[in-house]
């Protein structure tokens, strides 16, 4: 299972880590454990079980799945054309300010995500500063349109995707890179066939992050792309609409995102460790 | 040796602060004599201005009270408070909210009705696209705002939408009154029906055009003190104070239309 050199990266006395496991680590841990499982677990007792059928039968339920996870699908997708390429020159490119573009880059990151959907309507709304030449050029509008909510998804979700891309780069070889060049490939050429190979695994995992943070989005996008069954209300938009009329519509939404988000990301986990250890 | 010790300075730290965190909790649950009594208020959005001036009239009434006026759509409130939010009074924009609060006995008393509004159309100041009537909102090309169904504005929108014959989408449902208006002062939309009162809170920042038939679908704002209140004696005061003939005259002012 474990290829030979594995062994040497964990010699497991070397430090004298030896004996159970400190108390201080163990309990902070449990905590930490019970506050991510308890409200699953509520979840889960809380749901109508008993007309969960009839329920999740509603079309409507299910409109709200698929715009769901074609905006976050699609805004991954964005993400992956426009983010890894970034990734690139961050980790690979000689550009001048470099820390200060990987700072840009994090400011979603770290900026709540209504204060995103706010700053979207002042780029891209009607009176935006983009947004009001779209709109007058070429009648564009972005707000309240699924391109919207997709716009704000991958604003939230591309931090995502280039720090793991930049992280996969940087612990790839780079040496493989000159050797490609020296053999007279251009630079493009070593990207596409010796650098972006190398590198799969983090795109594929930060691919991931930002589909999960795509899918759950909700401040930027109701902000920003506002709220409208089929184009622009997604689940976790129902979710809030439903809290304030039908608390068990609201957990049955809430539990189909769990069961779909969960499921997706073991079945890709699943994949990629079979076929990296293939 | 710094790596040992990290990790229990942190945990201690981390203690530290639990403890901390769990004395303030207590000192909030009980307060000190002398310090103000705190009076939480739950209002539907469309009275965030009209409250505002009523708090100011209650708080020179009662010199040693801080009073907390929170407001969303009327759905949302009513849904808190039966979640079990800390409010002393609840004041509600339409019948139907107000009815999920006293179905689950929360109500300290019967509610009161102690106003009534009216849809209107707001448009943006610098009207670009020009809706002049509600038969604008068909044309191609231009985009209103409602609130969601559920919520008090929204459905009474509905109502007079249907009553109205107009035969054009929303572009978008928004969660609350006031957040309908704020996608009309930002020129994100070219309309959106809001109260009456929202359009004179907004003054100069939108154009209105007037509703034919807004009247047969006028809503009712309710109000109570909560069983759960505490601070009941305030919470009636403040019940006593809106419905007063002083508290009806801020209403009028705000174009709140007085209780039948």
């Amino acid at each position: 299972m474990s290829p030979p050199g594995r062994r040497r990266l964990r010699p497991r006395s070397a430090h004298g880590a030896t004996g159970a496991p400190p108390w201080q680590l163990v309990l902070p841990a449990l905590v930490a454990l019970s506050l991510l499982v308890l409200p699953v677990i509520g979840l889960l007792s809380r749901a109508p079980w008993s007309t969960l059928p009839e329920r999740l039968a509603d079309p409507a339920v299910l409109d709200t799945l698929r715009l769901s996870l074609l905006t976050a699908t699609t805004a991954t997708g964005c993400c992956l054309l426009l983010g890894t390429p970034l990734a690139w020159l961050l980790a690979r490119a000689d550009i001048p300010g470099r820390r200060f573009v990987r700072a840009l880059v994090l400011v979603p990151l770290v900026l709540p995500p209504v204060v995103g959907g706010v700053a979207l309507l002042t780029a891209f709304g009607r009176q935006g500063v983009v947004g009001q030449w779209l709109d007058s050029l070429f009648g564009v509008r972005l707000p309240f349109t699924t391109v919207g909510v997709v716009l704000a998804q991958t604003f939230v979700a591309l931090p995502f995707l280039v720090l793991a891309v930049e992280g996969a780069l940087h612990s790839a070889d780079s040496r493989y890179d000159d050797l490609a060049a020296t053999f007279g490939a251009s630079r493009w050429q070593t990207f596409l066939r010796v650098t972006l190979p190398l590198a799969l695994p983090g795109v594929a995992s930060g691919a991931v992050l930002a589909w999960a943070r795509a899918l759950g989005e909700f401040g930027a996008t109701i902000t920003f792309a506002g709220s409208y069954p089929g184009t622009t209300r997604t689940m976790p938009l129902a979710v809030y609409t439903a809290l304030n009329s039908d608390f068990d519509a609201a957990i049955l939404l809430s539990l189909v995102l769990l069961v779909v988000s969960v499921g997706v990301l073991v079945l890709l986990r699943e994949r990629w460790t079979t076929g990296v250890a293939a | 040796m710094h790596r040992h010790v990290q990790p229990r300075t942190v945990t201690t730290a981390a203690c530290l602060l639990l403890v901390a965190g769990a004395v303030s909790c207590s000192s909030v649950a009980q307060p000190a004599d002398g310090r103000p009594a705190e009076l939480t208020v739950f209002a539907a959005s469309s009275l965030t201005d009209a409250f505002a001036d009523v708090e100011h009239t209650f708080e020179a009434e009662h010199p040693d009270v801080e009073v907390e006026v929170i407001v969303d759509s009327s759905s949302t409130l009513a849904e808190q408070v039966v979640a079990g939010a800390l409010a002393d009074v609840l004041a509600t924009a339409d019948e139907a909210t107000m009815q999920r609060v006293t179905d689950e006995g929360l109500a300290a008393h019967r509610p009161v009705t102690f106003a009534r509004n009216q849809l209107t159309l707001v448009t943006p100041a610098d009207d670009r696209t020009s809706v002049q009537s509600v038969v604008d909102l068909e044309r191609d090309g231009v985009t209103y705002a409602v609130c969601v169904p559920d919520a008090p504005c929204g459905a009474a929108a509905r109502a007079l939408l249907d009553l109205l014959g107009v035969d054009a989408e929303p572009v978008t449902e928004e969660e609350n009154v006031r957040a309908v208006l704020t996608k009309v002062t930002a020129g994100e939309v070219d309309a959106g029906l809001v109260y009456v009162s929202d359009a004179e809170a907004a003054g100069a920042d939108v154009g209105v055009v007037d509703l034919p038939r807004a009247g047969e679908v006028l809503t009712v704002n309710r109000i109570t003190a909560l069983s759960q209140a505490a601070e009941p004696e305030l919470a009636r005061d403040w019940v006593t104070l809106v419905s007063s003939a002083q508290g009806q005259r801020v209403l009028a002012s705000y174009g709140f239309l007085p209780a039948p």
